[in-house]
């Protein structure tokens, strides 16, 4: 069926059958190939997206449903080729991954729990990727990570990032 | 790490290169692969544990518009020669689909090709496939009794692996001993479970007769097995190493999956993909880890001291036998833990079951045999009233007993662990901790101290091949690195194999940076594919700091070396006086006679005039093939051999609570005192060590591919098979130590499979530590919430009658 | 693990879903679609068309209605998690909320959607049958209020005739002074279906006598329960912690309670008891305005 998505600011039309996943969407029709696929059914939280600013697994969605939401990958996230929020350069910073798997949607749950939450508190930050899970880093330098961003969204100027 | 370090680059603690792509989404992992015209596979799978096939009916299927080919065991097994066992067993025949009998519920038995994925899943449900379900046997116990059910009745028996090993004078050690301890204890059927499962897409250009392989794989010798099961010379195969791969921990190794697309592409003309589904990874994707049970009996005298050690491990891998029985033998080379005892008999055996095969998992074996060790030196000291600390400690390897030779053959190379211990002790105040045991105690809860001592062999070597399979006469093991300098001056140092989140790009260039003298930022690292690959025995066996450290660290001593003759020929000095410096040349006696970088660089390709006469090789390109520290030698008679070089060292402590009622242990403390010798990134290391921790709290507690009386296997998505959260892992606190290798070129020992070593150990020792006032002990991983609820209150309740 | 092909409608409103249903009897309603979509894609349901409900605004809303505070089908559970109504009028189920699965199936997962799935261990379902609550659905242009007790019927299975879509459901709230709540849950990790659960609420008088309690027990057995005969033993008494354990024992006493992978049948009985008492107690002390005990599982 024919539908019309906004993707990362982008309108996008598709055609697509009614069960594609948002996740098989982005990934085999969009080119967007940074949700990556894990469980196909909702427990290992790789495929999170921001669906109307939420996080989301879009593996539980089908494409159809996400007409009139507005998604962000983490291509969207990127500020630019080569170029990395603070939240990014975090995870860089401490080592929060390993193998890059469950990386982007590591990134893209952590900026909406700071969007909401300047401050977090370590429980917090466990807490919210509890949902996500990595089976290299046993999670330290991913909350490190997070806190590391915290600390230095706090301390910008303009809490751009945070808004976005 | 310490300010004074003698290293520029090595051990400090620069960012991890690698994760700048993977932060914006943009690794290259299997399924970003996208090749025009490329078709999808979708699996049939068996749904009995045991069946023959009588009939395979594809038509409606093929009939689905969309559908392109629907394959079966038998074609594929006419074209094919069977997968590759490590093991002498003709009879037991491995194949990527099931040929006339399938032996275990989710054996695959049709390969359907489609458009999309999704169309290959609605075709692959048409395919009628008509069974007769036969008698099978899951239980290993029950394998190997009298009358058991064959699970390959050619082979004759169950047993795929029989070997017993007598190291020393067991029986006399025995007999003077005045105590003996016997302990049975289970490791559960649980594996490292990547979040990515494995996919593999291969394309077959007629025109230039070339196989190309784009896969998420970790498997020494993969192009050649692949080649030599498809009957094609290995120089038609070319596997891209520039995959990134999500996660492997020893699992990735989809020979079959491998085989199956290959023959695909070669079979329809067009690139074809296999992607496993979640399910299919479970049940069929043959990446199970070990799943074994110990009897160890322990001879030992009143003051602890532990003197000989009986142990037999019986391992159920499953319906077939790949490389699976070698991790019965990896851990010969650390068979007695950190401890001196000086006689052992060994009974390595393995079953076949119908059971999804197993798999190399993290750490090869070793895992489970330090869970089984660390019991039973825990089991003893409480024997004894004694100290578990203590007993460790007196029976230790000391620092000044290095390189100290188990019964076994295997020489432990270097270490301090009594060092270790006494910083954790140190770290932590153990009487502190005690007393807060005892208030837990006191609220009501039961709680326990455990540790661990555990080591992880490390450096990789493939020993074990020649050990259990006389046949295999194995003894090279290698790893390698080319480094070029261009034109420009640019560097660039290449590896030969994938990764799965080690950072060895980000390894290779710190050494390469450190032996040049050079910021490992300016170094390119890239990987070859399999055609122009150098030799590379992939990341397994905790062996790539050392072997492609080591490697790049010879080559680039090769191009200093190079670079120094070109430059005292230039310089009209003896060699002997041309002194390299970060890239320049000058002479010792006088440093400002120099020549700089550019124009070394500058000679090398433009200047052969300028050459020394002996140098017959233009610019500046080479290569070491480096092969493992220690190894090389066939096992004597009597089964005795040099495992790995390297011995990493981890000493374990935690801190459990558990609610009586509830029976949920929880850890209120986790220490870890690790010693890998030399770090050369501090941030990959810390990153593994908390990771194989984390992995390991797994296998304790949560984690098991649990199956029913039926042969169906019951924990087959994420809803059952439990992987830990953020949640259930507790903030780990790391004591590093360092103590360097004699027989690497930095002293750095391997840690991929740090932490994973010794946390089953040390919560199962915590957890009975805290059931001990209830006198009772659970030995069976992993210890699931529930179970240990009913043994409490079973307990409780004898207790409450008196017994 | 692609779902099977179906067709995919839209509805404006309730009507148009209702009639898309009752036009097709393989048709199913989607809401969040966090437990409706993993069975598609392992292929154990296979709806021929889904009827999306999630547009339909008339069906997201959590308002007072009377003496009930009334919440819309599609409300998404972190929308209830968020809801101040929620925190003030039904403290019970807010403390009950960030049990269920995490935050990114919250931010899907609706309250509809749990209460017609009726898993065993749901925490919405338990606290639906503790409350009280009574469930509206449309079938064409009927209208059935139904009480959440009558609604579940076995594990996975209501009394929401097919072709029917759930609008709604309405919580009494309990008013006056001295109403204390308790919430215990037992999972293998943190976030996992609960082994059991207990919700309890309590409203003592002024000499801190239970005035009213009520008792639920969830996923012990297949649907959640209310331990009637435990809360009428104790209707008037001080709620002395060792007549609670009897009643909480003897009411438990007869429950066939789930046996599976993760928990025997045993541990399920056994710790129901312990977690209702620890629910009771935790409500109580609110009640009296002391602090309660807290979470069983430990973060």
């Amino acid at each position: 069926m024919h539908i019309e998505l906004d993707i990362n600011g982008e309108k996008r039309a598709l055609n697509v059958e009614p069960r594609t996943s948002l996740l098989d969407t982005l990934r085999d029709h969009c080119g967007l190939t940074g949700a990556h696929t894990g469980c196909e059914h909702g427990v290992c939280g790789a495929c999170t997206v921001l669906f109307d600013g939420n996080a989301v697994r879009s593996c539980l969605i089908f494409a159809p449903q996400a007409e009139g939401s507005k998604i962000t990958t983490i291509e969207g996230i990127t500020p630019g080729p080569g170029e990395m929020s603070v939240i990014q350069d975090a995870f860089c910073e401490t080592h929060g991954m390993q193998c890059g798997y469950c990386t982007p949607a590591m990134i893209i749950v952590a900026h909406a729990l700071l969007r909401d939450n300047p401050n977090p508190t370590r429980e917090e930050i466990v807490d919210a990727i509890s949902g996500n899970i990595c089976r290299c880093t046993g999670y330290a330098q991913i909350v490190e990570a997070i806190s590391l961003a915290a600390e230095r969204l706090r301390g910008q100027n303009s809490p751009a990032e945070a808004n976005k | 790490m310490s300010g004074t370090s003698k290293f520029k680059f090595v051990s400090s603690d620069r960012r991890v290169r690698e994760d700048r792509r993977f932060v914006a989404g943009k690794g290259k992992f299997a399924a970003d692969v996208d090749l025009p015209n490329m078709k999808h596979v979708a699996l049939v799978a068996c749904p009995s544990p045991a069946a023959r096939i009588v009939s395979i009916d594809k038509s409606k299927a093929l009939a689905l518009p969309g559908v392109h080919y629907v394959l079966d065991g038998k074609e594929l097994a006419e074209a094919t020669t069977p997968l590759m066992s490590g093991l002498e067993t003709p009879h037991v025949p491995r194949h990527p689909l099931a040929v006339d009998i399938a032996r275990y519920a989710g054996e695959w038995v049709c390969a359907v090709v489609a458009d999309t994925r999704a169309l290959a899943e609605d075709a692959a449900e048409l395919v009628e496939i008509e069974y007769e379900r036969l008698p099978f046997v899951i239980d290993a116990e029950e394998a190997i009794a009298d009358g058991a059910t064959l699970v390959h009745e050619k082979h004759g028996t169950n047993i795929i692996l029989d070997r017993l090993f007598t190291w020393g004078d067991v029986d006399k050690d025995f007999d003077a001993a005045p105590h003996k301890l016997k302990l049975r204890v289970k490791w559960g059927r649980s594996s490292t479970v990547p979040i990515e499962t494995f996919g593999v897409q291969a394309s077959w250009d007629p025109w230039r007769e070339i196989l190309d392989v784009w896969a998420s794989i970790q498997m020494p010798k993969y192009p050649e097995q692949i080649a030599s099961v498809l009957k094609i010379p290995a120089s038609n195969v070319r596997v891209h190493y520039d995959i990134d791969v999500g996660g492997s921990y020893g699992v990735k190794r989809g020979i079959k999956h491998t085989v199956l697309v290959s023959y695909l592409t070669r079979r329809l003309g067009f690139p074809v993909r296999l992607m496993e589904d979640r399910l299919e990874n479970m049940s069929g994707g043959d990446a199970h880890g070990p799943e074994r049970l110990f009897d160890v009996e322990v001879a030992y005298d009143s003051d602890g001291i532990l003197h000989s050690m009986k142990m037999r491990a019986l391992d159920n891998v499953g319906a077939y036998a790949g490389r699976s029985p070698f991790q019965l033998g990896k851990p010969i080379g650390a068979i007695v833990g950190p401890y001196k005892i000086r006689s052992v008999r060994y009974h390595a055996l393995a079953v076949i079951t119908n059971k999804t095969t197993q798999e190399a998992v993290r750490a090869f074996g070793q895992g489970p045999t330090n869970f089984a060790l660390e019991r039973t030196v825990d089991e003893i000291a409480n024997k004894l009233g004694m100290d578990p600390w203590e007993l460790r400690r007196r029976n230790m390897v000391r620092h000044d007993e290095f390189p100290y030779i188990i019964p076994s053959g295997a020489a432990y190379d270097s270490g301090n662990w009594e060092a270790v211990m006494d910083k954790v002790e140190a770290h932590v105040g153990y009487d502190a901790l005690k007393a807060e045991r005892d208030r837990l105690r006191e609220q009501g809860l039961l709680a326990g101290i455990g540790i661990a001592a555990c080591l992880e062999p490390s450096g990789g070597n493939s020993s074990f091949e020649p050990l259990l399979n006389p046949k295999n006469t194995t003894t090279s093991w290698m790893d390698s690195c080319r480094i070029s300098i261009d034109l420009s001056g640019a560097i660039t140092a290449t590896m030969h194999t994938t990764s799965a989140g080690q950072g060895h790009e980000t390894m290779l260039s710190t050494v390469v940076g450190e032996a040049l003298g050079i910021n490992p930022d300016l170094i390119r690292v890239v990987r070859s594919d399999s055609l122009n690959a150098m030799p590379s025995n992939s990341p397994v066996g905790s062996r790539m700091a050392v072997m492609l450290g080591g490697a790049a660290f010879h080559a680039a001593n090769k191009l200093k070396d190079k670079l120094r003759k070109i430059g005292a020929h230039d310089l009209g000095i003896p060699l002997e006086r041309a002194v390299y410096d970060q890239g320049s040349i000058h002479d010792s006696n006088d440093p400002t006679k120099r020549l700089p970088f550019a124009e070394l660089v500058n000679i090398a390709h433009r200047n052969f005039h300028r050459m020394p006469p002996d140098m017959d090789e233009p610019g500046l390109s080479v290569a070491h093939v480096m092969q493992v520290p220690t190894g090389g030698k066939l096992p004597t008679a009597d089964g005795r051999v040099q495992m790995y070089p390297c011995t990493s060292f981890e000493f374990h402590l935690v801190l459990v609570a558990i609610d009586p009622v509830l029976g949920k242990p929880e850890i209120k403390r986790y220490v870890v005192g690790h010693d890998c010798g030399v770090v050369i990134n501090p941030k990959v290391v810390r990153g593994m060590t908390m990771g194989g921790i984390a992995h390991g709290i797994g296998a304790a507690l949560y984690e098991e591919f649990a199956y029913n009386e039926d042969g169906q296997m019951i924990a087959q998505s994420f809803m059952d098979y439990l992987l830990p959260s953020s949640h259930e892992v507790p903030q780990v606190e790391i004591i590093h130590h360092e103590t360097p290798s004699p027989h690497t070129v930095f002293g750095q020992k391997g840690s991929g499979e740090s932490g994973y070593l010794g946390s089953p150990a040390v919560v199962a020792n915590a957890v009975n530590d805290a059931l001990r006032p209830l006198g009772i002990s659970v030995n069976t991983l992993p210890l699931k919430v529930s179970k240990l609820g009913d043994a409490i209150a079973e307990a409780q309740e004898k207790k409450s009658k008196g017994y | 693990m692609k779902a099977a092909p179906f067709e995919y409608s839209r509805p404006a409103n309730i009507d148009e879903a209702c009639a898309l249903l009752a036009a097709d009897e393989n048709a199913r309603v989607i809401a969040g679609g966090q437990t409706l979509v993993p069975m598609m894609a392992m292929r154990l349901a296979r709806p021929t068309r889904l009827v999306d409900i999630n547009r339909i605004a008339a069906l997201d809303y959590i308002r007072e209605e009377g003496d009930t505070i009334a919440i819309g089908a599609t409300t998404r559970q972190l929308d209830l998690e968020h809801s101040k109504i929620i925190a003030q009028k039904i403290p019970l189920m807010a403390k009950a909320i960030p049990w269920i699965g995490h935050t990114a199936t919250r931010a899907r997962g609706t309250i509809g959607g749990s209460l017609s799935n009726a898993d065993p261990a749901a925490e919405q379902a338990l606290m639906a049958v503790t409350l009280d609550a009574v469930v509206t659905y449309r079938e064409g242009k009927d209208v059935t209020e139904i009480t959440a007790r009558d609604f579940f019927v076995a594990a996975m299975v209501t009394s929401l005739p097919t072709g029917a879509c759930l609008t709604g459901v309405k919580f009494p709230v309990w008013t006056g002074a001295k109403i204390g709540i308790g919430f215990h849950e037992i999972s293998a990790r943190s976030s996992d279906f609960a082994f059991v659960s207990s919700a309890v609420q309590v409203q003592l008088d002024a000499d801190n006598k239970c005035k009213r309690i009520a008792i639920g027990v969830g996923a012990a057995t297949d649907f959640p329960i209310r331990l009637d005969t435990a809360e009428a033993q104790l209707a008037g008494t001080a709620l002395d912690a060792g007549k609670v354990k009897d009643a909480v024992t003897a009411a438990l006493a007869d429950i066939e309670a789930l046996d599976d992978l993760h928990a025997t049948a045993a541990y399920r009985k056994r710790v129901a008891v312990s977690l209702a008492c620890r629910a009771v107690a935790d409500a109580q002390a609110l009640a009296r305005g002391e602090k309660a005990e807290g979470k069983t599982n430990a973060h």
